[in-house]
């Protein structure tokens, strides 16, 4: 649309004599842009006000006697349940804490990535591989190979070093999450930022040196101004979907032991789908959409002041 | 290649859907041992009936519940049997969303199921689903271990008795755990066993008034007692242990004892599936203070749901899976001792069974003792064992699990997990409308 707005004042401010061809190119776009507009507004509309709708509902699937219009009470409910604030700091602290891993592993893995070594293209996509596993899948080789207490690897190298096993999902279970996710995404952080480090100019990097810096110079001063841009969008990516982490809890811990390990997402998982509360769920739901959006104007400004810089 | 390929499909379409289309019947099942014989000899079902097509959805117990709650509640119709138990089909029927099971063939010899299961499966005198299997709650010990280490287990032990020997067997550097129970968190899963103690222990879920009392003593001492039982001569990771981890730990003989569902019986004792099968004792579920409630009772029963768009196939199958001729064919192919118990009276009159499954006598009378009625030391106003059969206890379930299990690992004190659980359940309770 801006593009659009533009391009006619440009023309508008042509000379005169090439009217003819300004009225030509002053179609009105409109009728071409509107379906696509109205199936995105549809497709966005249509299920936020069915949730709105059922967020005002008294609705419990397995108590159909019971329906009407609730009011507030869903959220009242909701507010008022202990349940929400430990979930809302236990997404709040998956979220930073993934974010942190990646991104710092994710730099330190880029650079040594963009060394030339025997076999780099193949290390290169052994490093990205993890990033292709499905969530479900990676969570059940680290639950069932890596973190069981019995079976586990993990298990085996602390007996093996005369410590006790740990049991990871009991005992640690939102940092075993926070391991199996960070696993998942460090690649696609690499990935970015190895990208980002190729596009940096060599002749940078040779004047850098000439002028004497070293290796640890040349990462903070030449590098790392150079990612700025990429690790600001690798955040604002991997932001959007920790928020909406599920798989990795619903295949290891299912949000325990106790409410130790659920976010906002499986706690919405577990008023639809475990106690079938419909109303109540759709309020949690409209909640998360508000938590996203205070999320996304702070990035998206954060953001944007790092591109334009 | 492929045009043939066209030709021939196209042959087989057209002769295949020269006689009456066949009728397809979807059925949700659970992964369960007795299930997955089911689906396999199904095969023959369909060779007497071949205008009947069996489409299988075979789902791990919670995820069942999940797919068949919200089908059945929205009226979804995507299922033409249910596999459900003994809470659910009264709440359902009542709902009307369950077809009534009537006009039985006369060989089906509907009398011989067990009364206490058909007591469970019906609702004002009628019948909603029929038992695939049934089963109640009891001990199973290593006999070998009790042997050496002079150990003689009365008919009906204590929990303290229990606890005893549990220290006295524990031997974790050898990877043999004093007991194994189940702490995975589900209403089903660690909340059957936990409900059984708080009732031996002399406790309820909800008072005649509806009031919670979770928090009350005997809940607190059931739970103190179960998470240092568990905790201190359990097996490592026991917060994620359910039914199925308990038999994979107790018949690879990483446990002394063991106290689960009466249905573990024939799985245990088959050495094919189990490395314990000749060294097995078993004994009544252990009691405390209170003598009632120690075992509960539970069905996987087949059901289906007024929704369906294939009823009578549907009935035709269901009459299939659990009549005697079922029973026969099981014990033919896959030996007696894999039979699917806790059903019918004719069972256990069977020498084959008798001699197959030496438990066998001992099942029947822990089923037909198990009373969903009088089972607390006080009144209370639900019905079930090991749960509250009322609509609002899968979520109230679930809460009270999920605290628990924190409590077993540790991650908060049993007293403040209780309090938890006491505040959730009383706020469930309110928003459900109760007292009613």
């Amino acid at each position: 649309m801006a593009e659009s707005t533009s391009a006619t004042a440009t023309v508008g401010a042509a000379p005169a004599g090439r009217s003819r061809r300004r009225s030509r190119r002053d179609v009105n776009t409109l009728p071409l842009l509107a379906p696509s507009v109205i199936v995105l507004l549809l497709w966005m509309i249509v299920p936020l006000g069915l949730t709105l709708w059922f967020s005002f509902q008294r609705y419990n699937l397995v108590v159909p006697t019971i329906r009407g219009f609730a009011g507030f009470e869903n959220y009242e409910f909701l507010l008022t349940d202990p349940a929400l604030w430990t979930a809302m700091v236990n997404t709040l602290l998956l979220v930073g804490g993934v974010l942190v891993i990646t991104v710092v592993l994710g730099t330190l893995l880029a650079v040594l990535f963009d060394q030339d070594f025997f076999g780099c293209g193949f290390a290169r996509l052994f490093a990205i591989a993890p990033f292709f596993v499905m969530p479900t899948v990676s969570a059940l080789i680290w639950k069932n190979m890596l973190m069981h207490p019995v079976n586990g690897l993990f298990a085996w190298i602390t007996k093996g070093l005369g410590l006790g096993p740990i049991d990871w999902f009991a005992d640690l279970p939102l940092t075993s999450i926070v391991i199996i996710v960070a696993w998942q995404w460090t690649p696609f952080a690499l990935l970015i930022l190895l990208t980002a480090i190729q596009s940096l100019d060599h002749e940078q990097k040779e004047a850098a040196r000439m002028d004497g810096a070293g290796p640890l110079a040349m990462f903070w001063f030449i590098i790392l101004p150079h990612l700025g841009r990429a690790i600001a969008v690798v955040v604002m990516i991997e932001t959007i979907f920790f928020l909406t982490i599920f798989a990795e809890i619903f295949v290891t811990t299912s949000g325990g032991p106790g409410l130790a390990s659920t976010n906002l997402a499986f706690l919405i998982y577990m008023r639809a789908l475990l106690e079938f509360d419909v109303g109540g769920a759709s309020a949690g739901g409209v909640i998360a959409i508000i938590l996203a959006n205070i999320v996304a104007i702070f990035l998206i400004r954060a953001v944007a002041k790092n591109l334009d810089a | 290649m492929r045009r043939e390929f066209l030709i021939t499909t196209a042959a087989a379409i057209a002769v295949g859907a020269a006689p009456v289309m066949a009728e397809t019947v979807t059925i949700a099942t659970v992964n369960n041992g007795d299930m997955i014989v089911m689906q396999k000899l199904s095969s023959s079902f369909e060779e007497q009936h071949p205008d009947i097509e069996l489409e299988w959805v075979v789902l791990e117990e919670n995820m069942l519940r999940q797919r068949v709650t919200t089908d059945i509640a929205t009226q979804g119709g995507q299922f033409d049997v249910m596999t459900i138990g003994t809470y659910e089909v009264p709440i359902w029927a009542a709902e009307g969303w369950l077809e009534p099971i009537e006009g039985l063939p006369e060989g089906y010899d509907v009398e011989d199921v067990l009364k206490p299961v058909r007591e469970g499966l019906s609702y004002e005198g009628t019948l909603y689903a029929v038992p695939f299997y049934a089963e109640s709650s009891m001990l199973f010990y290593r006999s070998d271990l009790f042997k050496e280490a002079g150990i003689e287990v009365p008919e009906q032990p204590t929990w303290q008795d229990v606890r005893a020997w549990a220290e006295q067997l524990h031997d974790p550097d050898n990877e043999l755990y004093g007991i194994c129970l189940r702490g995975k968190p589900g209403w089903g899963e660690n909340m059957a066993f936990v409900t059984t103690l708080v009732n031996t222990f002399g406790g309820q879920w909800f008072n005649n008034e509806w009031e919670p009392r979770i928090d009350s003593e005997p809940w607190q001492e059931a739970v103190g007692f179960y998470v240092d039982l568990l905790g201190n001569y359990g097996p490592p990771g026991a917060s994620s242990n359910g039914f199925n981890e308990n038999l994979a730990l107790f018949s690879t003989g990483k446990c002394a004892m063991w106290v689960d569902a009466t249905v573990a019986a024939g799985m245990l004792f088959n050495p094919a599936q189990s490395q314990v099968a000749d060294k097995l004792g078993f004994a009544q579920a252990p009691v405390d203070q209170h003598p009632k409630g120690s075992n509960w009772l539970w069905s996987w029963a087949l059901g289906i749901p007024a929704t369906s768009d294939a009823k009578d196939a549907a009935k035709t199958f269901v009459i299939w899976a659990t009549s005697k001729d079922y029973i026969e064919l099981v014990g033919e192919s896959e030996g007696w001792v894999a039979v699917p118990p806790g059903t019918r009276t004719s069972t256990y009159e069977r020498a084959e069974y008798e001699e197959a499954a030496p438990f066998a006598g001992f099942v029947l009378k822990a089923i037909e003792t198990a009373d969903p009625v009088d089972t607390t030391a006080e009144p209370k106003p639900y019905s079930g064992v090991q749960y509250a059969g009322i609509p609002e206890f899968q979520a109230i379930g679930t809460q009270v699990g999920q605290m628990i299990a924190a409590a077993l690992t540790g991650q908060m004190p049993v007293e403040q997990a209780l309090a938890a659980a006491q505040r959730s359940t009383a706020r469930t309770m309110q928003q459900a409308g109760y007292p009613k």
